[in-house]
């Protein structure tokens, strides 16, 4: 996994509540076999006409945003699927950061496990950072994890809390199964103890 | 003297019995007893063993079953969806290589993976269950703590039966009262939905308790459990209780002789103390409760069928009230219509909420000698499981169903999420048991309303939602 450290990008901004991982990758791109190559279907059903062309109105679409590692976006973001296919698509695009009032829980796991930070702050902050966003290039925001930090383009901090353990394993890009497989010892105890229990 | 111990809940107990390892921070590396597994959330875990030379840790604990993609007609001859082909035998080829047992398109215990867990006696009460699957919640109605994962938590699950987890809050929802004749647990779930919204359970497990969760059996916790969900919360449970346990023994994976005994009085130790603490509770008082349709593009977007479309108007913030206005020109609709006058034209039952044999029952007791109405496009029947289909073909459902006009079909996940050939055309509307109502789910931009079997019968006869309370 790729470490996440600190990261500036003009952030685009999706105004919609309860976007759901059904929104962010469709059924139809799930068949796949691989991690990789979801980043064109992002979005897919708001991101292109029936035709299959660009819907210019899509932030994704516009020229400040197209670019964009960074998506600000409404309360309640990754919520439905556990698709996994949503964080690969967002990632497979160039996004590694996403800010919101809150997140799905299944949906905030899978960034973690794949190099991608969601960054949870206050209504009031959102508001300023979508204010921020609105500005198109002429707006960068710089995220640090390291000091949890985003800073805005007028010199504004907004600071955000992280899991201790998550951002250890974010900053150094750690694989959590090989951490696990290091207490095989404790995982043998417990399932030792299992053998007591004459139904389990 | 004794140190008394403070009490705690059920999903308290069922998470400290787990706790492999507690770091300081307070993360735990959590034990699970049963995995289940599907073939469109699992191919890049297998593929990632492989990479890393790594072997399934506890393949007795593992169950893999195909549901997502599979037709819904004839299997016998093959699946003609390259893509949806390739899937099934990806599933296939790493349940053999790992040592999985898996049930194919044509076994009879076939079905969606959370109608197959309970029907095996897989899922039991005070065990860990995860699944590449948000709905994996259904398996709390056994007092299980049961979560949906994502595919890398599927791969360290595989890899290590363990899950890194931190402990969740407790919320209880308390559901008191008696439902009213054709009021079903379908309902009463997402009647929380629109209450608590579908942000209101984030971060925390539900415990389900109240007089009208226990008369309920248990398919209708089953259908409570597997929306919890799409109330944002990681798990539902429910106290495992004499129904839990009569509902368990004598299936294939279920304790036997001895071992069952002692499951029992463990099981029966199960339950929430007094005065344990909530960090939330939400109390529905059943009596009053009206049937439920959604009528917008969020499972919380739902209303008694005596009541009208909302206006996003009243919204007082601007990004939802964007959000909600959205979600009615998306689903064609307008503020203040009446439900019951909103035409249908297609007329969906089955899904992991509402295909058991419970829910064929419903609809088969309503729509007896009777015809849909013409203005339909189709309706149909889909079973959640070969077993499922087995019984209600013996209980003469198939035959009823099929002289009314709906369309009998093999067991899976279907037009639930669509990734079958069972997809809404853009514009459609359809009546369905399933439980997500988000914009493209049943199909490109087809149009979901969610409602119970009993009520998905009723919209069947008459082409439009009616009030099942009013029927004789």
């Amino acid at each position: 996994m790729q470490p996440f450290t600190t990261l500036t990008s003009t952030p685009a901004p999706l105004k919609v509540i309860n976007v759901d991982t059904d929104m962010i990758i469709p059924k139809q791109y799930l068949k796949t076999i691989k991690r990789t190559g979801l980043g064109t279907a992002l979005f897919s059903e708001m991101r292109y006409k029936e035709d299959g062309s660009e819907n210019p109105d899509f932030v994704l679409n516009q020229p400040a945003y197209r670019k964009s590692e960074i998506l600000v976006a409404g309360d309640n973001f990754g919520c439905g699927s556990s698709r996994e296919h949503a964080p690969w698509a967002l990632l497979d695009f160039g996004i590694r950061c996403v800010i919101s009032t809150s997140f799905a829980d299944i949906f905030y796991n899978n960034c973690f496990k794949n190099g991608i930070l969601p960054i949870k702050v206050s209504q009031e902050d959102l508001d300023k950072l979508f204010d921020d966003a609105d500005r198109g290039s002429n707006a960068t925001l710089t995220i640090d994890l390291e000091s949890q930090t985003i800073k805005g383009p007028d010199g504004g901090t907004v600071t955000f809390e992280i899991d201790p353990f998550r951002k250890h394993c974010l900053l150094n890009g750690l694989d959590d199964i090989g951490l696990t497989m290091e207490k095989a010892p404790k995982i043998e105890a417990y399932e030792e103890k299992l053998k007591t229990r004459a139904w389990a | 003297m004794t140190a008394t111990k403070a009490p705690t809940t059920l999903y308290d107990k069922i998470f400290d019995d787990h706790v492999v390892d507690r770091q300081d921070d307070g993360t735990c590396l959590l034990y699970i007893d049963r995995h289940l597994v599907h073939e469109v959330t699992s191919p890049q875990a297998f593929e990632g063993l492989r990479m890393s030379g790594r072997k399934v840790h506890a393949p007795e604990k593992t169950l893999a079953v195909v549901d997502h993609n599979i037709p819904t007609t004839d299997r016998s001859k093959g699946i003609a969806e390259e893509e949806s082909r390739i899937q099934v035998e990806a599933l296939a080829k790493n349940a053999k290589e790992f040592g999985v047992l898996y049930f194919d398109e044509l076994d009879i215990r076939q079905g969606i993976v959370h109608i197959v867990g309970p029907e095996q006696g897989f899922t039991l009460p005070g065990t860990t269950i995860v699944c590449g699957d948000s709905h994996t919640s259904t398996h709390g109605a056994f007092g299980a703590l049961a979560h949906g994962i994502g595919t890398s938590e599927v791969e360290h699950v595989l890899a290590t039966q363990t899950l890194i987890q931190k402990k969740a809050r407790n919320m209880l929802v308390q559901v008191d009262g008696t439902l009213a004749k054709g009021v079903t647990a379908k309902d009463i779930t997402l009647a929380i939905i629109g209450e608590i919204g579908t942000a209101g359970g984030t971060g925390s497990v539900i415990e389900y308790a109240g007089d009208a969760i226990r008369a309920l059996t248990m398919e209708g916790r089953m259908t409570v459990c597997n929306m919890a969900i799409e109330g944002g919360a990681r798990a539902g449970m429910v106290a495992p209780d004499e129904k839990a346990f009569a509902y368990l023994e004598g299936r294939p994976r279920a304790p036997q002789g001895a071992a069952w005994d002692e499951a029992v009085r463990y099981w029966e130790t199960l339950r929430s103390d007094e005065g344990a603490h909530f960090d939330r509770i939400v109390k529905l008082d059943a009596n009053n409760l009206p049937p439920i349709v959604s009528w917008g593009t969020s499972p919380e977007d739902v209303i008694s069928v005596a009541g009208a479309v909302p206006d996003p108007d009243q919204i007082a913030d601007e990004v939802k009230r964007a959000s909600k206005k959205r979600a009615l020109e998306y689903m064609g609709l307008t503020a203040g219509t009446k439900m019951t006058d909103i035409p249908l034209d297609v007329i969906w039952i089955g899904s992991c909420t509402n295909g058991r044999i419970e829910d064929l029952r419903a609809v088969a007791k309503i729509v007896e000698g009777k015809k849909i109405h013409a203005s339909l496009d189709y309706a149909m029947v889909v079973p959640g499981s070969g077993l499922v289909k087995q019984q209600a073909e013996a209980e003469g459902i198939d035959k009823i169903l099929i002289a009314a006009g709906f369309e009998w079909r093999e067991p899976g996940c279907s037009m639930c999420l669509g990734m079958n050939p069972d997809q809404l055309k853009p514009g459609q509307r359809a009546a369905s048991t399933s439980n997500r109502n988000f914009e493209g789910r049943q199909g490109y931009r087809g149009r979901t309303h969610l409602v119970s079997p009993a009520m998905a019968a009723a919209a069947a006869l008459a082409g439009h939602f009616v009030d099942v309370r009013t029927l004789g």
